[in-house]
């Protein structure tokens, strides 16, 4: 618990804004939701990757909502979720799923379509 | 739950073990609500463990599953959560629409929580550990909402289309069924049947509770569904393959030989609808609650003794069941109609319930099921089944396991059951039929005798139990005013029926006339006779009358004489002695 506010400290709501910012210009923005259940060592694992990730290789352009299944369970059911813990993307379409703790940057950023971006870039 | 049970009267049996007969904790069990299932599993699925229901490609898993669930909720009042890995909600609650489950009805009542979970494998990608704790979150959100007591995974499996970890899937299925017990969830897990083993990946060694298999099989183009419970951990239960039907009301099994022979017995009896037949069973009829197998040749007279037995049954007030192999409803009382049995009447009443349905329709288990739940609905005190023969879309071992069962089942509900049975000409009935006989209470036989260009009907009563039945062979006539048994003509060796016996019964009728008369020529004869000597009685009669007048005549004449003689002699004395005493003259002229 206390280690996800440290990270997270802005809002006490378990959907919340990390690292967001306006879309940038100079790529596609990126949408993403982390479902996590309460304060495992693989979801805190998976959490600082993606936020390690994120600031390496998506440069502001995106929005990350981390999801606390054991406070809003209801929403589990939207997106499918069965693994935990699981990256989704929303945007851009079509949706991915990436589960895992994210240790894997490599197949995250395939997972993302992130690496081609990049290389487009 | 139940553990928190099992150890808190655990103290208390201890303390009094040597004074009370200890009762061993039974097993709790959650009725299912499908027909037959609770009856061979004494109870119905374990209460608050997984058990898992395997089979094929539609042998009938999801509909097990679902009912299990629906019949919780309406009849047991134990909400439930669906879980479907296949199928989605909207087209699960289609498919069971059918049944008369209303599934979003039961929805909006809390009664019932569905949720539908995609493994889609094309939009995931692994990236390190993960644990499906995603599931457990969803199926806790679904039991904490409606507070439900049963769940339903189908098909859990399908999860292992979606993840690459498969050891990983196993020790999440395994902490998943852990979850479910803790919980006190009656959890039921359908999964497909794998390659020589009950379920493709092995669900079966993490849920060893119970294992139900459904089998959905084809012989001879005749599909059978069957179920069994291969395993049941501290119960008894029927171990046998189970038929079952799903239908217009859900699942239906069939427990077919788990009925003892402890029928009540019936000493009431019950009338054939036929007097004479009546007459040859002790003059009473048939013993209720016994099976009467009536067989013969085709055209022999089985469907109308049946139908006697199915008019007679109505008129008395009481319920009848007739299943038709053969023929409509319509062609049925048209037909009995013209031999004077009515079963129009009773049908509009509602006592006779006429059902006919094609042999080939369904397997032997099928009929048997179809009739099990007829029998459920009518409630009847007479089943007919014309003809039972038809049934033999199987083998004759199988059709006797059926028809075994069929009639345990009427008698221990002390209905009372009247087989047909066609038997080919040329076949010896006795050999043929020996499976069924021994089932048999009362064996009615008619046969066809051919004789002097005529074809006629004979019945005899082979065997009947607990009655002294006639041994005598009629002839069986059917007439407008129904069916009628006369005595047939027994002689040389041979029976007579039809015109032969006529004929027969003509000649002794003559033969009897002749007799007659020359009895009575006899006793005119000595009559006359009679007459005769009486008449010759009389007139020696009357000779010996004369005969004694004329001597009577004779007796007095002579007396007349004699005494005139006296009187003369009394004279001429008289005048002698004068005569002596005066004069010679006197004396002179009385002596000349």
């Amino acid at each position: 618990m206390t280690a996800r506010v440290k990270v997270v400290p802005k809002r006490p709501m378990s959907t919340r804004h990390l690292n967001g910012s306006a879309p940038s210009m100079n790529g596609e923005f990126f949408e993403l939701r982390l479902y996590v259940a309460g304060q495992t060592p693989k979801s805190l694992t998976a959490l600082a990757n993606l936020r390690k990730i994120c600031n390496e290789h998506l440069d502001g352009r995106f929005e990350l909502h981390v999801i606390d299944l054991v406070k809003t369970p209801q929403l589990a059911q939207g997106d499918q979720i069965l693994a935990i813990p699981t990256l989704v993307r929303n945007l851009p379409q079509p949706m991915r799923k990436i589960i895992g703790d994210l240790s894997d940057t490599e197949r995250v950023l395939v997972g993302l379509d992130v690496r081609k971006n990049m290389e487009a870039r | 739950m139940a553990g928190s049970h099992k150890n808190a009267e655990r103290p208390r049996g201890a303390g009094t073990l040597t004074e009370q007969p200890r009762v061993a904790p039974t097993l709790e069990k959650s009725p299912t609500g499908i027909s037959g299932f609770d009856e061979i599993t004494n109870g119905g699925v374990p209460q608050g463990r997984p058990t898992i229901v395997c089979g094929g490609p539609g042998c009938g898993k999801t509909m097990f599953a679902l009912e299990f669930l629906v019949r919780g909720a309406m009849q047991y009042h134990e909400p439930g959560v669906l879980m479907t890995f296949e199928e989605t909600t909207d087209e699960m609650t289609k498919n069971v629409a059918s049944l008369g489950f209303d599934l979003r009805e039961l929805e909006a009542q809390k009664k019932l929580f569905m949720d539908y979970v995609r493994v889609e494998p094309t939009e995931i990608q692994e990236t390190g550990e993960y644990d499906l704790e995603g599931l457990f979150v969803r199926l806790q959100h679904a039991v904490d909402s409606i507070g439900a007591k049963r769940v339903v995974l189908d098909t859990l499996e399908a999860v292992f289309s979606g993840f690459a970890n498969s050891g990983l899937l196993r020790a999440e299925i395994r902490r998943l069924f852990r979850w479910l017990k803790d919980r006190g969830l009656t959890t039921v897990v359908t999964a497909e049947k794998g390659d020589g083993t009950l379920t493709r990946y092995g669900l079966e060694e993490y849920v060893s509770d119970c294992v139900v298999f459904l089998d959905h099989r084809v012989n001879d183009q005749v599909s059978t569904r069957r179920m069994r419970v291969i395993k049941y951990r501290g119960s008894s239960h029927g171990a046998d393959e189970y038929p079952f039907l799903i239908d217009e009301q859900g699942l239906s099994v069939l427990p077919v030989s788990a009925m003892k022979l402890n029928h009540a017995v019936f000493n009431e009896r019950v009338s054939s609808g036929i007097p004479d037949l009546d007459a040859m069973l002790e003059g009473k009829g048939y013993y209720r609650g016994s099976s009467i197998l009536v067989s013969g040749t085709s055209g022999s007279g089985k469907s109308s003794t049946a139908a006697h037995f199915a008019e007679q049954t109505c008129r008395e007030g009481k319920r009848c069941l007739y299943v038709a192999f053969e023929e409509s409803q319509a062609q049925a009382v048209r037909n009995m109609g013209s031999v004077g049995i009515d079963l129009e009447t009773p049908i509009k009443k509602g006592l006779l319930r006429f059902e006919a349905w094609r042999p080939t329709q369904n397997g032997l288990e099928m009929h048997l099921l179809r009739i099990h739940k007829l029998v459920e609905e009518h409630q009847p005190d007479v089943v007919i089944i014309d003809p039972v023969t038809n049934l033999t879309v199987g083998t004759i071992n199988e059709m006797h396991s059926t028809l075994m069962r069929l009639i345990d089942f009427l008698k221990s509900r002390g209905t009372t059951a009247l087989l047909t049975s066609l038997m080919g000409k040329d076949r010896d009935l006795e050999q043929t039929e020996v499976g069924i006989s021994s089932l048999i209470d009362t064996w009615i036989f008619l046969r066809d005798v051919e004789l002097n260009g005529e074809r006629n009907r004979c019945l005899y009563v082979l065997k009947s139990r607990g009655m002294a039945h006639s041994n005598q062979v009629r002839e069986f006539v059917m007439s407008k005013e129904g069916v009628q048994l006369l005595p047939v003509y027994v002689g040389a060796g041979t029976v007579l029926t039809g015109s032969a016996r006529l004929s027969q019964e003509a000649r002794e009728r003559a033969e009897e006339q002749s007799r007659q008369l020359q009895t009575e020529q006899k006793r005119k004869e000595l009559e006359r006779r009679r007459a005769a000597v009486e008449a010759q009685i009389d007139v020696l009669r009357s000779q010996l009358a004369e005969d004694e007048d004329r001597l009577k005549q004779v007796m007095q004449e002579e007396e007349g004489r004699k005494q005139q003689v006296d009187e003369e002699a009394a004279a001429m004395s008289k005048i002698r002695r004068v005569e002596s005493a005066g004069n010679g003259r006197n004396a002179l002229a009385e002596g000349a």
